[in-house]
């Protein structure tokens, strides 16, 4: 157990800026060009690494802490996640409201590391990221509540568990249902087209590129990776959601690294296949998401 | 065959959570559409060995043809002489009937078990699904705007009433599924033939302005 | 033992007194007031710990017992009214204030008395008049500066409120009293809550207690009241006052026995409602008191929202759920008030320091009170339930309540679930915007006025109490397995169920707490890694720049303060999402021609119960009146025949019996 357990923690730190390579690459196929290198993202990293800061003189220890919080944060959050059906490495009764306070806990500190600025386009950044992000929060709760009931497991260890594969066969509609919604919540909370354009650096379009626009150097480094490790986190939940039905550790690991492969080809496929929705139109979105699962979760009343 | 069954309801419903969240009326045709083809193959999904399988054949075929087919080509029609393309906000927002229609959808599949109907070996998402795309349907005549939308509410909640007929396929004769088959269509043909006028009248199909009429 | 809780009772009330007696020299006049006010809360303290970890409940006289229930709202009392007594010497000291401070002095010490008689009251009579030396204590608090009209308005809204509560418990209490025999609370112990005086008896308390919680839609006199009232009378009536209504309605439904599921789900749904509401208006406002006052509804809410869990577990005898929902109603009571008393403390040292409450006019201030900002932003975190504080931990065992309540077979208690976990997470991210509104507005960015840019720094008397109430809601939240034995306690004394049937929910729910210390744990030492790594790479990186530099936001070349988005902007795309429930009203600028003059954008944000139900209510009945009045032609004759004639009534009532 032990071993897998360094693997695993080994595999958060490591893989997940591979993940955006990946994103990357897919969008760049489908625009028809070559693209940047898949690990590109580490390379960028380092170089952000070796940089200096220059800091604003409108800012304060605020400004400081905030990449920082939320990179411990959500690394904190990686802790309670069972990878490739393995237990995690903190696992109790209700860990998944920690996980999800968690990710809360590292949005606040970058809304507020945004206000520190006193710019207008950070507020703005800010303004639209805790909207778009407590209408997310129910949604990303029924969802779980979905797998709750489902295996009948109250921690993410035991929901990401062997109870998974056996719950699809009495409740397959419901975890559909529920995967899709997973899916756009996880669109919405990592900035991803049709909530966010990652791509863009237009205020009309911007959330989460809006928010880091004064960082730089180290700490735009730990941004960048927090952002990765981000999506990495959600791209676990719905790889072993979908692909959960590895017999043997072997298997599970191998099934675990091709679903967290397909979930970034999914994200850069729909990037590149649709257009960013209007802004009033998110709300819309994240309440389907919401109704789509609670949807599931009547059809489990059974 | 309860997997395909089951998707297939479940499908339905999640149809109707989109017809409640579009906002752009050939999408919600559209979406009307494939609704009326997953119906029509119902029949044949819940066919037990009891039924005669070419009546049911003939049922599907012609809720395929009618649904699928014919109905969503008049109401493209419809819109191209209008030329409409998307809806406004309607009288609740969007929001509110994608939550209400998930009240309603909850309601149906939390009591629809307790109430007392005919049938009971029927498919447990069967009363629970024509109920919900009932109320989708009642939602959409009730919060829509423009007349086309409303049609389309009103296909929404014949389609709810065919799910139940079929509660019921294996008591009534054919004359009756025909008969709601029929009734669609003159519906939908009346409805056609008012959308004509209103929009020749006030070039717009926007049913607040039928309310000029009153001085 | 027992002289503790008269002491408890009695030095509060005699603090007052001191500051009066002591006139003459009035710094040692206040601070013997002051330690007076804290050696009650001490003894306080002690009677609730010797309560809540040992177990027998204290008597002291008769009509005066303290149980669990009792000693975990006096632990919360003796908190904030300490605090508030210490924040008091130099927010409004006695020698520059003069005869208002003493004023103060003397019905914050009785209002504290009063809270304290009734937490520790076992008979009725007892509880009404500590309930009614504290309702007009605090009155009497927030008409402090009625030289202002509008908190005149405020003070009367909330004594015409309180008294309507007041009433409704006097029916309460008879009711009880005549069934039972006697008004002891021993005596109404099992009384049957199902027939026609369960749901009476429910109905009155849900309104007289709801009335003082500040439960939705009774709720209106509460952000009035609280905006008005001194920034550390506030912080009582927010902290502790509000939570007797809570205390109540425990007691009382404590009381009976069998309570049926319709009361826990009617309290599910209004507590859910005034959550996520209560957060909605507060993210609307930008007064920055009338915006905690709101959260105070939303966090009662959240309390009754356990509540209502904890009684559904006892209509189903669940002791799972009823531990886990009182166990988070009764934490979040104490937590609520620790960080309540925090953020209105630090809203007191704002207007303090900076001349002003209004948001708008704030901002900058981290750099220039950087300790009223850190504890601040403690407080914040708090109240917006981020690990690794106190107000997520109360909120995590709710969640328990509600998970457990899912697990088990059968349909209904997936429904309270489905309804209660989406609303509580709503709350939660909802509340979390509103504060990093209240923050980044505030103390983050450029100052917008001359008050916010000359602002100083709070003195140590003010810092203090703030300080003691941050460590201790760090303390709950990294320690949560501390705290589960005592409400356990707490949780047998209330339902009166067997402590043994609560253990076991009890321990699995200290297994999650652990885990929960350990994933803080971990949150901390990842923080510091990460804040040393950075340190160490910033130390040799190169350093071509210049080091403090304007703001770079895309190059906007001359950015101003007044560029900045206002408190109002950023709740905006939130608070019109509540148009159904918020309606805003809006001074739009005329803004015509290709030079138009200077012009402002006004927004306000009228309480939807009181300024579009009971206001307009009360004016048309006043216009009914009026009319009425002409009637009679304003002749003493006539209003006399009227009092004949009623009693001329009663008595024939009264024979006809």
């Amino acid at each position: 157990m032990l071993p897998r357990t360094l693997l695993h923690l080994a595999e958060l730190l490591v893989v997940p800026p591979l993940l955006l390579g990946v994103v990357n690459r897919t969008k760049s196929v489908f625009a028809g060009r070559v693209g940047p290198p898949l690990l590109q993202p580490y390379f960028d990293l380092a170089k952000l690494l070796r940089k200096g800061a220059v800091y604003s003189r409108t800012t304060s220890w605020v400004f400081r802490a905030g990449p920082v919080v939320g990179l411990a944060a959500i690394l904190s959050a990686g802790l309670l996640l069972g990878m490739g059906g393995a237990p995690a490495a903190i696992s109790f009764t209700g860990d998944f409201v920690l996980f999800a306070y968690l990710l809360g806990l590292a949005r606040f500190a970058t809304a507020l590391a945004a206000l520190d600025t006193g710019s207008s386009f950070e507020g703005m950044g800010a303004a639209r990221e805790v909207t778009f992000a407590s209408l997310a929060e129910p949604a990303l709760f029924l969802c779980l509540l979905v797998f709750a009931r489902a295996t009948g497991a109250l921690s993410l260890g035991g929901m990401l568990g062997p109870a998974l594969p056996a719950a699809w066969a009495p409740a397959a509609a419901a975890l559909l249902l529920a995967a899709i919604g997973l899916f756009v919540i996880a669109l919405a909370e990592n900035g991803r087209i049709p909530v966010d354009d990652p791509g863009t650096h237009l205020e009309l379009t911007m959330i989460h590129e809006v928010m880091v626009l004064d960082h730089g150097g180290p700490d735009l480094a730990l941004i960048l990776y927090g952002a990765a490790l981000k999506l990495f986190l959600f791209g676990a939940l719905l790889s072993r959601l979908v692909l959960g039905f590895g017999e043997g550790a072997l298997a599970s690991e191998a099934l675990f690294l091709v679903g967290l492969l397909a979930f970034a080809i999914g994200v850069g496929v729909v990037e590149s296949a649709m257009a960013r929705l209007r802004m009033i139109r998110v709300p819309q979105l994240l309440v389907g998401a919401s109704v789509l699962s609670a949807f599931a979760l009547v059809l489990l009343l059974r | 065959m309860a997997l395909p069954a089951d998707l297939v309801f479940i499908l339905v419903v999640v149809l109707d959570f989109f017809l409640l969240a579009s906002s752009r009326l050939g999408a919600a045709i559209r979406a009307v559409a494939i609704q009326g083809a997953l119906l029509a193959a119902l029949p044949l999904l819940l066919a037990g060995e009891g039924h005669d399988l070419g009546h049911t054949i003939l049922l599907a075929v012609g809720a395929l043809a009618l649904k699928s087919l014919l109905i969503p080509w008049m109401m493209f029609r419809a819109i191209r002489e209008a030329s409409i393309r998307r809806e406004m906000e309607p009288i609740v927002g969007f929001v509110a009937s994608m939550v209400l229609g998930g009240i309603g959808v909850a309601l149906a599949f939390a009591f629809a078990s307790r109430l007392p109907l005919p049938g009971g070996d029927a498919h447990p998402f069967l009363v629970p699904t024509s109920l919900s795309t009932v109320w989708t349907g009642l939602l959409l005549v009730v919060t829509r705007k423009k007349a086309v939308n409303q049609v389309l509410g009103f296909l929404v909640l014949e389609n709810g009433v065919f799910v139940f007929g079929l509660l019921l396929s294996g008591f009534m004769p054919v004359m009756v599924e025909a008969g709601v088959l029929l009734d669609l269509f003159a519906a939908v043909f009346v409805m056609g033939i008012v959308m004509f006028h209103i929009n020749r009248e006030f070039s717009s199909l926007d049913t607040a302005r039928l309310s000029a009429l009153k001085d | 033992m027992s002289a503790l809780v008269l002491a408890a009772i009695a030095l509060p009330a005699a603090s007052g007194l001191a500051a009066a007696a002591l006139g003459g020299r009035p710094g040692a006049a206040h601070r013997a007031a002051c330690l007076l006010v804290c050696a009650g809360a001490a003894s306080g303290l002690g009677v609730a710990a010797s309560v809540l970890l040992g177990g027998a409940p204290i008597s002291a006289a008769p009509g005066l017992k303290v149980d669990g229930l009792s000693a975990l709202f006096l632990v919360a009392i003796a908190a904030v009214s300490a605090a508030g007594a210490v924040y008091g010497l130099g927010y409004h000291p006695q020698a520059s204030v003069g005869a208002r401070s003493v004023r103060v002095q003397l019905w914050y010490g009785l209002a504290v008395a009063g809270m304290a008689l009734l937490a520790a009251a076992s008979n009725a009579t007892v509880f009404l008049v500590g309930w009614e030396v504290m309702a007009l204590a605090n009155f009497l608090l927030v008409q402090t500066e009625h030289e202002r009209p509008e908190i005149r308005g405020a003070a009367f809204l909330y004594l015409a409120a309180t008294h309507v509560g007041t009433l409704a418990l006097f029916a309460l209490f008879a009711l009880l009293g005549q069934a039972a025999g006697s008004f002891d609370f021993a005596a109404m112990e099992g009384l049957r809550a199902d027939g026609p005086l369960g749901s009476r008896v429910f109905a009155l308390a849900l309104l007289g207690f709801g009335l003082k919680a500040g439960l939705m839609p009774l709720h209106f006199w509460l952000p009035p009241a609280h905006a008005a009232a001194p920034s550390h009378v506030s912080a009582l009536m927010s902290g502790v006052v509000v939570k007797t209504g809570i205390y109540g309605l425990l007691r009382v439904t404590g009381l009976l026995d069998a309570p049926p599921a319709a009361w826990g789900a009617a309290l599910l749904g209004l507590g859910g409602i005034s959550a996520v509401l209560g957060v909605a208006f507060a993210l609307a406002q930008h007064d920055l008191k009338r915006l905690l006052a709101y959260h105070t509804v939303e966090n009662v809410g959240i309390i009754v929202l356990g509540v209502g869990l904890a009684l559904l577990g006892r209509s189903r005898g669940d002791p799972a759920l009823v531990l886990l929902g009182f166990a988070g109603a009764g934490l979040h009571v104490v937590n609520h008030a620790l960080f309540k008393s925090l953020l209105f403390l630090g809203a007191g040292s704002i207007q303090h320091g900076a001349g002003t409450r209004e948001l708008d006019r704030l901002g900058g201030l981290a750099r220039r009170m950087p300790r009223t900002a850190l504890l601040f932003l403690l407080g914040a975190a708090a109240i917006s339930a981020l690990p690794p504080l106190n107000g997520f931990v109360s909120e995590w065992f709710v969640y328990l309540g509600f998970l457990a309540a899912m697990g088990r077979p059968g349909g209904d208690l997936l429904a309270y679930a489905a309804f209660g976990v989406p609303v509580l997470a709503l709350a939660g991210g909802l509340a979390a915007a509103c504060f990093a509104k209240v923050v980044g507005v505030a103390f983050l960015g450029s100052a917008r006025s001359a008050g916010a840019r000359d602002a100083h720094e709070a003195p140590r008397s003010m810092l203090v109490p703030m300080g003691f109430l941050a460590s201790a809601c760090l303390a709950i939240g990294l320690a949560p397995p501390a705290v589960l034995p005592p409400l356990a306690r707490a949780a047998a004394a209330w339902s009166r169920l067997d402590p043994a049937a609560l253990a076991g929910p009890a321990a699995r729910a200290g297994e999650g707490a652990w885990g929960v210390s350990l994933v803080a744990a971990a949150l901390a030492a990842a923080a510091g890694v990460l804040v040393a790594l950075r340190r160490r790479r910033l130390a040799t990186a190169p350093r071509a720049a210049p080091d403090r530099v304007p703001t770079w936001g895309c190059g906007f070349a001359a950015p101003t303060a007044r560029m900045q988005y206002t408190a109002s902007s950023f709740a905006d795309l939130l608070v019109s999402r509540f148009s159904w429930a918020i309606f805003r009203r809006e001074a739009a600028p005329r803004i015509d021609g290709p030079f138009p003059g200077p012009s402002e954008l006004r927004t306000e944000v009228p309480d939807t119960v009181l300024d579009l139900v009971l206001l307009p209510i009360a004016r048309a009945y006043g216009r009914l009146a009026t009319r009425a009045r002409l009637l009679f032609l304003q002749r003493v004759q006539f209003q006399m025949l009227l009092v004949l004639l009623t009693l001329v009534a009663m008595l024939v009532l009264a024979f006809a019996r």
